[in-house]
């Protein structure tokens, strides 16, 4: 096991179209996308967007293996959706029977519906993260919560608090992986036994992982606090986000795009 | 002499621990100056560093930055904007994942506008010799580099004064070397007063100023060229000389004429060369 081979919300730095969206409309976008594929009903509708998606990933210039990689780690859950809709959703025309089980018609199509539809959210979420840097991400979702606030949600707090995880991931990846090859050294066995062994075998793992994570927490909390660190009040930021009005036309367009698909969806096309 | 940092009979210790850790500890910083700070472990060096920018306050006594009384809230921020903080783990003190947006940091913090905060973080960046890396991730980064990202985030508040905690405890030589470098470029080109915690005896020998702190008091104060003739003072607070002292001390021993005070390698090679060739 090789930790660093995480990619957890792994950003590719790049100019394109797709990198220069203002990253509130990329969030809201994406999340309508999502909606969108579960109000696709018919042929249609599912070629569509998945004809987007493409387009987007051609414009993102992230390459297709990327994407694919993003969706490989699912795979289990591919092959376990598929099977239950093979063998669960009702139909008439059965293909072949035994005992309890049987294939029919409609079970197949419903599988391929739903393998489509989730490899497409996969993918068009890790398009999303390839293609937004994390500082732009939490700097989004502060300014989409903002009027949270209101309400007495501490929309900025989550927000440094989201950004500061983020940023102390591969500094804990290494550390994790650090911790692991000393114990291997002495002798410690993570890969071999069954489920509980193994994570037995991450007990003396975690505890001075957690440890060193709250003496970090810390010695970063100093830092902050000496880097006159005084909460949102009175903050500005080096890049302000700001939607230009070729955010607002790419916005709406595609906006009208996903409701023309989601009304062609409902009524089965 | 102008001032910038003052203790005036500093006393400190930790909540629900006996014993104090400073004991009526009085020190005057001049601005514009390169002090190093020397004791041995747990003599209380971080703990004096943490009452120089208002994360501790004295129990008894004052502190204060630039005349303004550490104890008053209401100079707070402008005590920390004055005096910057550096310490020992970069990793620990780097904020953001991208090298501006962690540099820019404090000078968010103080509602700088955009465009000024551009300029300072451009200038911090070129003053560390790090402007290459303007948009790469900090844990990419070697410890020197991280280190002098560290101290670029300080200098974009535009201090009066840096004070490190051991900021090469966990460099290697090269590391030492680059962010050494750095504080004497703070200090000579932008006039920025620096005080420097450490263990390394050569570090201490670039300063223009050495105190030496045990058991929470000051033991030894003055010029490296005072301080580290006394080597046997040094070693009674667990600290040595540098070795190029040690080496002249034990060649004055053997009877060879070299004064101590040639404390550079290369002064100390020159001063055995004349001395053994008269
Ligand atoms: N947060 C704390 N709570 C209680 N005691 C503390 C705390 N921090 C430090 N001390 C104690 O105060 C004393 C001085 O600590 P300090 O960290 O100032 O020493 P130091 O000179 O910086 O040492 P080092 O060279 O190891 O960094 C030590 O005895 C230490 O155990
Ligand atoms: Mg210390």
């Amino acid at each position: 096991m090789n930790l660093s081979n995480i990619t957890l919300g792994q950003y590719f730095p790049g100019d394109s179209a797709v990198h220069r969206l203002d990253p509130r409309y990329k969030i809201v976008l994406t999340l309508l996308y999502i909606v969108t594929l579960f109000l696709a009903g018919g042929v249609f509708s599912y070629l569509v967007c998945a004809a987007i998606l493409l387009v987007v990933i051609f414009l993102s210039r992230i390459s297709l293996r990327m994407v694919a990689k993003s969706v490989a780690p699912i795979g289990v859950l591919i092959l376990i959706t598929a099977v239950l809709n093979i063998f669960y959703t009702p139909g008439e025309n059965i293909l072949w029977q035994w005992w309890v089980l049987k294939i029919t018609t409609e079970g197949i199509l419903s599988a391929i519906r739903m393998i489509a539809r989730i490899i497409m959210l996969v993918a068009g979420s890790s398009i999303l993260t390839y293609t937004t840097s994390p500082i732009q991400l939490t700097d989004a979702i502060e300014s989409l919560l903002s009027p949270l606030r209101v309400i007495r949600v501490p929309v900025h707090e989550i927000s440094m608090m989201m950004s500061i995880a983020l940023r102390f991931i591969p500094t804990l990846i290494e550390e994790a992986d650090k911790i692991m090859s000393a114990q291997k050294a002495r002798g410690a066995d993570f890969e071999s036994g069954n489920v509980f062994r193994r994570v037995k075998a991450m007990i003396p793992l975690l505890v001075p992982l957690f440890i060193s994570a709250f003496r970090r927490a810390d010695e970063l909390a100093l830092a902050m606090e000496c880097r006159c660190y005084n909460g949102g009040k009175g903050r500005t930021r080096l890049h302000k986000l700001k939607a230009a009005p070729k955010d607002h036309v790419i916005f709406f367009t595609v906006l009208l795009l996903f409701a023309a698909i989601s009304v062609a969806g409902r009524f089965g096309y | 002499m102008d001032t910038i940092l003052r203790c005036e009979h500093a006393a400190f210790h930790y909540p629900d621990t006996d014993g104090a850790v400073l004991h009526d500890l009085s020190l005057s910083i001049e601005r514009g100056s390169f002090t190093a700070v020397l004791g041995h472990n747990g003599s209380g060096k971080s703990t004096l560093a943490k009452l120089f920018n208002a994360i501790l306050l004295p129990d008894s006594g004052k502190v204060y930055v630039d005349g303004m009384d550490t104890s008053d809230e209401a100079h707070l921020f402008d005590i920390r904007r004055r005096i910057g903080m550096v310490f020992q783990n970069p990793d620990n003190q780097i904020v953001s994942s991208v090298v501006e947006e962690d540099v820019a940091f404090a000078a968010e913090n103080l509602g700088v506008p955009p465009d000024e905060i551009r300029r300072r973080v451009d200038d911090a960046l070129a003053t560390v010799g790090m402007t290459e890396f303007v948009r790469h991730a900090p844990h990419l980064l070697s410890g020197g580099q991280k280190q002098r990202i560290a101290i670029a985030g300080v200098i974009a508040m535009e201090p009066d004064c840096i004070v490190l905690d051991e900021p090469t405890a966990m460099l290697d030589p090269a590391g030492r070397r680059d962010v050494m470098q750095t504080l004497h470029r703070l200090r000579n080109e932008l006039g920025i007063t620096v005080v420097l915690i450490t263990h390394h005896m050569d570090e201490a020998l670039q300063a223009d100023r050495v105190v030496v702190i045990s058991d929470g008091r000051i033991v030894l104060d003055g010029a490296p060229g005072d301080v580290f003739t006394h080597c046997d003072t040094l070693a009674s607070y667990s600290l040595s000389a540098p070795e190029t002292v040690l080496l002249l001390s034990a060649l004055q021993d053997a009877g060879l004429d070299v004064p101590l005070t040639a404390m550079t390698p290369e002064a100390c090679a020159d001063a055995i060369a004349a001395a053994l060739s008269e």
